[in-house]
């Protein structure tokens, strides 16, 4: 689960890292009098959950509170990357004298968290990582000792941050990591932390997103959750436990288990067809959750064929046809369909499916090619 | 022989008063598995199958039954605590079923069982298969026949696929890993292609990955450095759209994108044959062996 910048830094600040004072607002009005209380230029910051606001011209510099609320009445109305902007932070403008990066991911094959950074943040800070890797320092941290101030001034000298700031980094990056560890991150990134005119180390910007397996301890986190980023058919989907993705083919898969799944996609695409959705019905899937995703997967005006893979194991048969039938009842589907049923239960689920008007195939390359026929109007 | 079970296997299931863990218990028996105890806080005392014995703790059941593995279902939230409980009590393989585990519970976990010398696999895995021998773990014992194909893989459900299609050609299973699709796990690709590199009734190995992480690059570099044994892969994930990306520092610190092309790309360039689809591994399986 991604969190707003607002919120990542409002978290930030309570583990004692250094955030501007600034302010949520959802009309141009409020952005106009929370500039007139800053008194100071300010800053006025789309709040989606996407990468890249700032190039897409989500973030803007305003003078005066007229300018304010000029610039946050364009912003207020932009769509960045498909997500209309609900919300804009207004932090008072901060006179920059150096960028830096700062994060906290997990390292999976250290299988540790690790702390990154570089003299060189700002937006260009993934430039930097792919043309010269050197000039990013990092440091793993034992899951079971946290992260020590030695490792913070190791850090320090390695992307030669001044004497004088060491204090206030080591502050910084001890925040940042209770942060992380406190709110069970997978993330936790500043970009940037800036050096100010007067000598200040702020977090500028701040990234943040949560383990969801991990939601079930922090039910304060969860309710900050905005699903408003979200596409209504995967959320639909995932109401029912079940994984949905939408692509833009032509035929609709519904298989059990997210490897076989995508299997199921590429074979489809080998033999000629384009898949329409990615759709894990997850393992033990029982009659209803199939009938849900059923009607999600035609819910797509564009599907033509539909390919059900399953491969029992935990999964059965005689369920996943039961609720292929109970969906088809509801949804009286028009497209053809190709049914792949092995493993445990499977006579039985194809005995049940005998007299419902769809192919059968025994393997998935056979059931793929009949699948990719249909979609395309022929015969199977 | 085979890799890391088999006949000498003395498996404790914890959590198998549960409902999964009860019925893959009834599986795993069947298949001539020897369970020898389960593990619930609070159920000592009972019995499942009216032979094998429930304790309240994986020491007790250890000091009782000599049990040396343990397969894990209990409910992610108490998990971790179940894994360290059966490092703590001696256990030398776990194997976690568990899907769902918070990240930051696995890396306490596998940072502490590696200081220990625990072999983890998982979690959110299917289990391991030794055909004819034991299965440890839900991959349906009745789609692999024993023989000399060692099987590694992050996927449960297209393992199962894989296995299938090569029973079909009348090819054999050493033994089947399922290493699970989590980002911080137990036994890896590499510590897997190792033992079946060492194991002396292996002779050939298919690995299956995925797009996402680095696991299979890295395979790809011990493949090119250490494997004498051929190896087919396979990778799904060709027709999946970009990936929802972990902010910068993702993409920082995996180098790469993990897509199934550069997946594709690295094992080819260490002379592993990859395969287009699922079937087609039993194919150049016939190929190889066939020489």
């Amino acid at each position: 689960m991604k969190l707003h910048e607002y919120q990542s830094k409002r978290i930030f600040a309570q583990y004692g890292v250094p955030i501007p004072p600034g302010k949520v607002a959802t009309t141009p009005d409020e952005v106009e009098a929370i500039a007139r209380e800053f008194g100071d230029p300010v800053a006025v910051k789309a709040q989606v959950l996407v990468g890249g606001r700032g190039k897409a011209g989500g973030i803007k510099l305003a003078r005066t509170p007229e300018e304010a609320r000029e610039v946050a009445d364009r912003i207020l109305n932009m769509t960045i990357k498909g997500l209309p902007v609900k919300k804009v932070l207004v932090d008072p403008a901060v006179d920059i004298q150096q960028e830096i990066y700062l994060g906290i991911t997990n390292d999976r094959t250290a299988k540790r968290p690790v702390l990154m950074a570089s003299s060189e943040g700002g937006v260009d800070i993934e430039e930097v990582a792919r043309r010269s890797p050197e000039k990013i320092a990092k440091v793993h941290i034992h899951p079971l000792l946290g992260l020590q101030s030695y490792q913070v001034r190791d850090i320090a000298l390695r992307i030669n941050l001044p004497r004088e700031y060491w204090r206030a980094f080591t502050q910084v990056a001890m925040g940042l990591w209770k942060a992380y560890q406190a709110n069970d991150a997978t993330l936790a990134e500043i970009n940037p932390l800036v050096i100010t005119g007067d000598g200040q180390l702020l977090a500028l910007d701040g990234k943040m997103i949560i383990d969801d397996n991990a939601l079930f301890r922090h039910p304060d986190l969860a309710e900050m959750q905005d699903l408003s980023a979200e596409d209504p058919m995967e959320l639909e989907a995932r109401k029912y436990g079940l994984s949905y993705i939408k692509l833009d083919g032509e035929i609709g898969c519904m298989v059990n288990g997210a490897g076989l799944a995508m299997a199921t996609m590429d074979i489809i695409k080998l033999f000629g067809g384009e898949p329409a959705n990615f759709l894990d019905i997850g393992g033990g899937a029982n009659a209803e959750k199939v009938a849900a995703a059923f009607r999600i997967i035609l819910s797509d005006p564009k599907v033509k064929a539909v390919l059900i893979n399953i491969f029992g194991g935990i999964t059965r048969g005689d369920e996943v046809a039961r609720g292929i039938l109970q969906a088809m009842e509801e949804v009286k589907p028009q497209v053809p369909m190709v049914v792949r049923l092995v493993g445990t239960n499977a006579e039985e689920g194809l005995r049940l499916l005998q007299n419902a008007a769809m192919e059968t195939a025994e393997t998935l390359v056979e059931a793929a090619r009949k699948a990719v026929a249909l979609a395309k109007g022929g015969a199977a | 022989m085979s890799i890391l079970i088999g006949k000498d296997t003395r498996l404790l299931v914890q959590g198998i008063t549960g409902r999964e863990g009860r019925f893959h218990t009834e599986r795993m028996v069947e298949y001539g598995t020897n369970v020898v105890a389960g593990v619930t806080p609070g159920k000592g005392g009972a019995w499942v199958l009216d032979r094998i014995p429930v304790f309240d703790t994986v020491a007790a059941a250890v000091e009782a039954t000599g049990a040396n593995t343990s397969v894990i279902f209990v409910p992610a939230r108490f998990a971790a605590d179940a894994i360290l409980e059966a490092a703590d009590a001696g256990i030398e393989l776990i194997v976690a079923i568990t899907e769902g585990i918070p990240v930051q519970d696995m890396m306490k976990v596998t940072t502490y069982l590696q200081e220990k010398g625990t072999t983890l696999v998982g979690p959110n895995c299917p289990g391991l298969l030794t055909p004819g021998q034991a299965k440890v773990g839900i991959i349906p014992g009745n789609i692999a026949i024993p023989g000399n194909v060692g099987v590694v893989s992050r996927s449960g459900t297209l393992t199962y696929e894989v296995v299938y299609a090569m029973k079909h050609r009348g090819l054999g299973v050493s033994t089947t890993v399922g290493i699970g699709g989590d980002p911080i796990k137990g036994l890896d690709f590499i510590d897997v292609l190792r033992m079946f590199e060492e194991d002396p009734d292996t002779e050939a190995v298919v690995l299956i990955g995925e797009i996402g992480g680095s696991s299979e690059e890295q395979a790809a570099a011990f493949i090119a450095e250490h494997m004498t044994k051929p190896v087919v892969g396979f990778i799904a994930g060709q027709t999946a759209p970009p990936g929802k990306r972990m902010g910068h520092a993702g993409a920082i610190i995996e180098g790469g994108e993990g897509t199934a092309a550069e997946k594709i790309k690295a094992l080819k360039a260490a002379g592993v044959r990859v395969a287009r689809h699922p079937e087609e591994i039993a194919d150049i399986l016939v190929d190889i062996l066939k020489k």
